[in-house]
């Protein structure tokens, strides 16, 4: 996209997007899918509020509620959370470190495909037939015991997400690792960076595990398996195991890139740099392996025994001291700074007392005697927003008004992104503060009504309020957008004026190559060196002006993937209907296919001349 | 990144020791190669020749663990130079795979 792109058909541009490798366009592909998932989650949210802003309501059945209730959970982590982090990744980390693109452009486009047909599998269920109803969590006895297609489509459905999760995981990794610019060493990487990397470590071994216990739970409840079922010498505890294996890592695949992104707001609007760097590195790498050695906190009530229990009570405390250094080097990295309160920063300000709530309320959990007491109730429903709304959704809509320039060149409105700020904040608190309360007094998480007068009628109502004024927040937020959008006012590059980092410095719109020539890194932070020395450029290269490699578009991706959404209606409906297997084979067989030509067909990409980067046109 | 094709040519010295270099890890290569043969005929005798069960299990379990080692050090190149990242990432994933296995043999199949 060049300053003077023509303007394009629609379905040119659609074409576009179908068949691009580039990470800037995936991101935005991400973002506007994540979005969409997390408003239809957030719709799935208020239909919860509703039916509990009184007692004894009947404003959906019980049965609804237990499908509204399981497809809010998963949508919000695997639909929401996830994917518009990995745009924000796929936007700003290649341009933090200096690259050209991924290290896989055509895995990254395979990476998006195959979680946005994940997402459209699950959610097609509620037409056909009722959506899962076993939980976010779909343990073993409920989900094997419930009627109809609606766990099919769970377990199929996050098993091709998933894949997508994995591949767009590796791909991270492989970038950070092997793509970094010239004197961009590990302990110069913005920390951004660093989270997305530890981040994508976690995704490449907490997803395999969860891989298997979808696959178990797809030949149990649809192949004839019997892995969870204890009448024939399965055992439902495994899928606990396994599924909290994946579940407690993919907490912090979750508060990572947050923590990265917040670390970036503090620096830039404090104006200093980050405070003790190097332990918010070691903190990252701490959490992030910490992390897998803590799932069975999850499961205190299971029976584990005193022992088992009291270890990963333990280690669960551990994790509290990498984060607590993490919350200390931000407090320090604004003392004495020259604070500028936008957006992003009134965010991140409101980040450090909410998430620091959730996470006392994690080690109350984590002392086992007391999650006896805690288990099960709105306590834990009270925690697990406290950090993920209060940690990872704060964090995606401060990057949204941060990132919206580098990503599209235009600012989002600061009065309204304020409005949306306080709005959001305010109904957060609002809503989750008084279900501790709740929690404590007995409510119970996952009922679809209760009796009135046990003192719980006002807390209820509150907190249904306090879900009414996010969803003014969002409401505010998406307007902003399209007048944004629509005002369409060019920023330029650095539009916060105190950019420190590489994706800072680079031509706004930009380059579908991003780096003409790759930059020299000299430092932490080397936009802000290269400003400091008074280089209007922004930028020190590494290599004299030459031709650049460039990957060809790619449509073998969506085909794949759709393969992959064919074969899964085989899979769904094995047993049941005669097509079922025919239609398994056709699918897998569009699968293979591609996959076939990809491997068989030589794709060298193209050359940018150096000529044409020098003239006027940019390369295009 | 992009390059301008280069001519990069080799002094006598370095030629010298690319060569010595090279012939010293094949060398490494087929004395592995000897012994993990020589292993799975360890293997196989003590089987053939009826040991006890509670012998040939260690045994073989051992033999197998060396021959990881060697098979990822020598024969996948992790002896050598820039493998650090890749065997960080391999023994982090062992020992996470370790934990959870001893977490099931205890908590899940003995408990």
């Amino acid at each position: 996209m060049s300053s003077i792109a023509q303007k394009k058909g629609f379905g040119a541009t659609l074409w576009d997007y179908l068949t691009t490798v580039d990470h800037k366009k995936i991101a935005v592909m991400y973002l506007i899918a994540g979005g969409l998932f997390f408003v239809i989650g957030g719709i799935e949210a208020m239909l919860i509020r509703i039916q509990l802003a009184k007692p004894d309501n009947d404003f959906v059945s019980a049965g609804l509620f237990n499908e509204i209730i399981t497809m809010h959970g998963t949508t919000m982590i695997f639909l929401a959370a996830m994917p518009i982090l990995f745009g924000f990744m796929n936007a700003v980390m290649p341009l933090q470190i200096g690259a050209r693109d991924v290290a896989f452009p055509f895995l990254n486009s395979l990476g998006f495909w195959l979680f946005l047909f994940g997402g459209l599998f699950l959610n097609l269920s509620w037409f056909m037939g009722g959506a899962p109803d076993a939980g976010w969590t779909s343990y073993a006895s409920l989900s094997l015991a419930s009627p109809g297609h609606g766990i099919d489509f769970y377990a199929i459905g996050l098993q091709i997400a998933g894949a997508g999760t994995y591949i767009g995981g590796i791909n991270f990794l492989v970038t950070i690792i092997n793509m970094r610019a010239p004197g961009m060493t590990y302990m110069r990487m913005p920390l951004f960076t660093w989270t997305t990397f530890v981040a994508s470590a976690l995704i490449l071994f907490a997803f395999p595990p969860l891989t298997i216990g979808l696959f178990f739970l797809i030949l149990d409840r649809m192949f004839g398996g019997n892995f969870f079922d204890h009448t024939m010498g399965g055992n439902t505890i495994i899928w606990e195991h396994l599924f909290w294996i994946f579940g407690h890592p993919e907490v912090y695949i979750l508060i990572l890139p947050a923590f990265g992104i917040f670390s970036e707001i503090f620096t830039i609007f404090s104006r200093k740099r980050l405070f003790g760097y190097s332990s918010m590195v070691f903190a990252t790498v701490l959490i992030g392996f910490l992390g897998f050695m803590v799932w069975a906190h999850h499961m205190f009530t299971v029976g584990l025994g005193p022992t088992a229990n009291a270890i990963f009570a333990v280690a669960t405390m551990a994790i509290a001291v990498p984060t607590g250094m993490k919350i200390f080097n931000w407090l320090l990295t604004m003392w004495g700074g020259s604070i500028k309160v936008t957006t992003p920063m009134l965010y991140a300000l409101g980040f450090i007392p909410s998430f620091v709530a959730g996470g006392v309320t994690g080690v109350m959990q984590g002392a086992a005697p007391l999650d006896y007491q805690l288990h099960d109730s709105y306590f834990i429903v009270a925690h697990f927003h406290y950090v993920i709304v209060g940690g990872v959704v704060l964090a995606i809509l401060a990057a949204v008004h941060l990132y919206w320039p580098l990503m599209f060149n235009q600012m989002l409105s600061e009065k309204l992104g304020k409005w949306t700020f306080w709005f959001f904040f305010i109904g957060f608190h609002l809503t989750f503060f008084i279900q501790h309360f709740l929690g404590l007094m007995g409510m119970p998480r996952r009922v679809f009504t209760f009796r009135a007068d046990q003192g719980w009628d006002l807390f209820n109502l509150i907190s249904s309020v306090g879900a009414a004024f996010m969803a003014i927040g969002v409401i505010i937020l998406v307007y902003n957008i399209i007048v944004t959008a629509v005002r369409n006012e060019p920023v330029g590059n650095d539009p916060w004026e105190d950019g420190r980092t590489l994706e800072w410095a680079i031509p706004q719109p930009v380059p579908f190559y991003n780096f003409r020539q790759t930059p020299l890194v000299r430092g932490l932070d080397p936009f802000w060196i290269e400003k400091q020395e008074g280089n209007k450029e922004g930028m020190t290269y590494a290599e004299p002006l030459s031709d650049i490699h460039m990957p060809n578009n790619s449509f073998i991706p969506f085909v794949m993937t759709v393969g992959l959404f064919i074969a899964g209606f085989g899979a769904l409906y094995h047993g049941e209907k005669e097509w079922s297997i025919p239609v398994l084979v056709l699918g897998f067989a569009i699968t293979f296919g591609s996959m076939a030509v990809r491997s068989l067909k030589d794709d060298h990409g193209f050359h940018i001349h150096k000529e044409d980067l020098m003239n006027e046109k940019g390369g295009k | 990144m992009s390059h301008d094709a280069q001519v990069y040519v080799k002094s006598d010295a370095e030629f010298n020791y690319i060569k010595q270099k090279r012939r010293q890890d094949m060398r490494n290569q087929i004395t592995t190669f000897a012994i993990m043969i020589f292993f799975t005929l360890i293997a196989f005798t003590t089987v053939a020749a009826g040991f006890s069960k509670y012998l040939i299990a260690p045994v073989i379990l051992l033999l197998a663990a060396v021959q990881v080692a060697l098979q990822l050090f020598y024969f996948m190149h992790m002896s050598e130079k820039n493998h650090n990242v890749p065997m960080y990432f391999l023994f982090v994933g062992a020992f996470f795979g370790f934990i959870f296995i001893l977490t099931f043999l205890t908590i899940i199949w003995w408990g």
